[in-house]
């Protein structure tokens, strides 16, 4: 490869144009890494192009709404998303592993967010990274946790009505059948937090 | 979306039923045309002359061949108004043309690239009367007729934004634009006050249009005339319309500048306007000027989007719902 096509290509990954907007797109706005939700073209017949975008924030999660004039350029953001295995947590940050090539990323608490009471080691989670560093870290939509503590319930009783808290092994609590058990391995909703079922060995 | 070439998809996006759809549109539009006494005709589609207009793109081929030893540039036309006025001119009487019309960088929800338009001229006609033509067959064509309003561009930007288009600055636009919710806007380089205003008319006033009825805008600043008369009382005006349903613009129509010497100076300006801005230059017809300096009657004319139109009678929420293959899967 010629070096001027690897400058041109370096130029090409360095903006977009409103014409590149679809969902998903990754772009700077403010100084912040961005993903495209919804983009819409508008346009007066006789006036001047719009694309009206619906935008999250990658940072904060929050979702915008902004208006580029149709042929505008904007800052490419260098975000990629990538499976790692989740290793340990030493108080500050969270280490996470490619388990292709071995690289270890760490992820600080915003990043790591709601997701911290789910890790479990060797998991794997998708995990978003602006320039190199985690900003999201996603846990699987199910896991498997055992249980650490729940009042011992009724043995015998597997009609699942009314419930109580159980701990898991990530300090997570949720709402489990009264006869679930310590010791036991369940599958849970990350999503919703709720118990799903005994994980069936 | 773009198009997937390792993924062919050889199937339509329109249902049968809106396909059939069409057809019965095209034959109802047909027949009023055929009773109300205007012919139909058929212009070429490419031309050795594009619009100036500085928010349209034509897009651009060549010809070579038996008598066209060099290339010749050739553009695909945004609308078939040129032709037509020629025919005008030639003294076809009213006239109607159902064809392709083709906008480059147009894709969207409401665009697609190519598309059809139905176009007309009712010689002897202003503006107000070709209002009432273009309600009275809309209202033909829908499932349901419509109330009919008409508004002018000065109500819709008091009553929905509270401020005055034509004494309004840009400052204050970009206030405007603020105050309703469109964040940031002041970092928008509009290249001038219509753009603003433009900003404002398809962000916070389109999408409230024609709600349960047929609403035409009339009045629009002189700035804003592209091919319409300019009224000189009170204050200069366009003598230029649109009509919206359900938020979404349908028709363009104008009382038909018929001024040569204005038209040639208009066309001068879009030159200047696309130079500035760093558009492509293209050759103004001058076809159309020379049929203009024989004289164009006094006419009023306007187009209307069929796909959209077709839109509003399926409910369609996207163009492509419509086409039989978008430019996705052309």
């Amino acid at each position: 490869m010629s070096a001027e096509f690897l400058l041109f290509c370096e130029d090409e990954m360095a903006s977009y144009s409103t014409n590149e907007f679809k969902g998903g797109l990754k772009f700077m706005l403010d100084g912040d890494p961005c993903s495209i939700i919804e983009n819409e073209f508008v346009k007066p017949g006789k006036g001047q192009a719009f694309n009206r975008v619906k935008i999250r924030n990658l940072k904060n999660g929050r979702v915008i709404e902004r208006t580029f004039k149709s042929g505008e350029s904007v800052e490419a953001a260098d975000v990629v998303e990538s499976n790692y295995q989740y290793l340990y947590n030493d108080g500050e940050f969270w280490y996470f592993m490619d388990p292709d090539t071995y690289e270890q990323v760490s992820a600080d608490a915003t990043a790591v967010g709601d997701s911290t009471k789910w890790l479990k080691d060797q998991d794997i989670c998708t995990i978003t990274l602006w320039n190199g560093t985690p900003i999201i870290v996603e846990v699987p939509n199910f896991v498997i946790l055992t249980v650490t503590d729940t009042d011992p319930g009724l043995k015998g009783d597997t009609s699942g009505g009314g419930g109580k808290p159980a701990t898991l092994e990530t300090g997570a609590v949720v709402r489990v059948p009264l006869f679930i058990q310590i010791g036991e391995a369940l599958k849970v909703d990350t999503r919703t937090g709720e118990y799903v079922s005994r994980a069936g060995k | 979306m773009e198009p997937d070439l390792h993924h062919p998809s050889w199937q339509p996006t329109a249902s049968l039923a809106t396909i059939r759809s069409r057809a019965q549109l095209l034959a109802k539009i047909r027949a009023y045309f055929e009773q109300t006494g205007v012919l139909e005709v058929e212009t070429p589609v490419c031309s050795s002359h594009a619009t100036t207009d500085p928010a349209t793109e034509s897009f651009q081929l060549t010809h070579s061949g038996s008598g066209f030893p060099t290339p010749q540039p050739l553009y695909l036309q945004t609308s078939p108004e040129f032709p037509m006025k020629r025919l005008l001119a030639a003294g076809s009487g009213p006239i109607y043309q159902i064809c392709k019309a083709f906008r480059e960088g147009e894709s969207g929800r409401l665009h697609n690239p190519e598309f059809t338009l139905l176009e007309w001229y009712r010689p002897g006609f202003n503006h107000h009367q070709l209002m009432d033509d273009v309600a009275t067959l809309v209202n033909n064509l829908l499932p349901e007729p419509r109330a009919v309003e008409h508004l002018s561009y000065r109500e819709i930007f008091k009553c929905h934004l509270d401020i005055d288009p034509h004494i309004a600055t840009i400052t204050q636009l970009q206030q405007c634009a603020k105050q309703h919710g469109i964040a940031d806007a002041q970092r928008l380089d509009l290249p001038s006050k219509d753009g603003w205003l433009d900003l404002l008319l398809s962000h916070c006033i389109e999408p409230q249009l024609g709600q349960n009825c047929l609403s035409f805008v009339v009045d629009y600043p002189a700035s804003q005339a592209s091919l319409a008369k300019i009224s000189s009382a009170p204050a200069p005006l366009a003598e230029r319309f649109e009509l919206y349903i359900e938020g979404m613009e349908l028709a363009n129509g104008f009382h038909e500048l018929t001024d040569a010497g204005e038209q040639r100076q208009r066309f001068h300006q879009d030159l200047e306007q696309r130079a500035a801005q760093g558009q492509p230059a293209v050759p103004m017809d001058q076809n159309l000027l020379a049929a203009m300096d024989a004289g164009l009657p006094d006419c009023a004319g306007v187009a209307l989007g069929i796909d959209r139109l077709l839109m509003q009678i399926t409910q369609a929420t996207h163009i492509d719902q419509v086409l039989t293959f978008p430019i996705t899967h052309a």
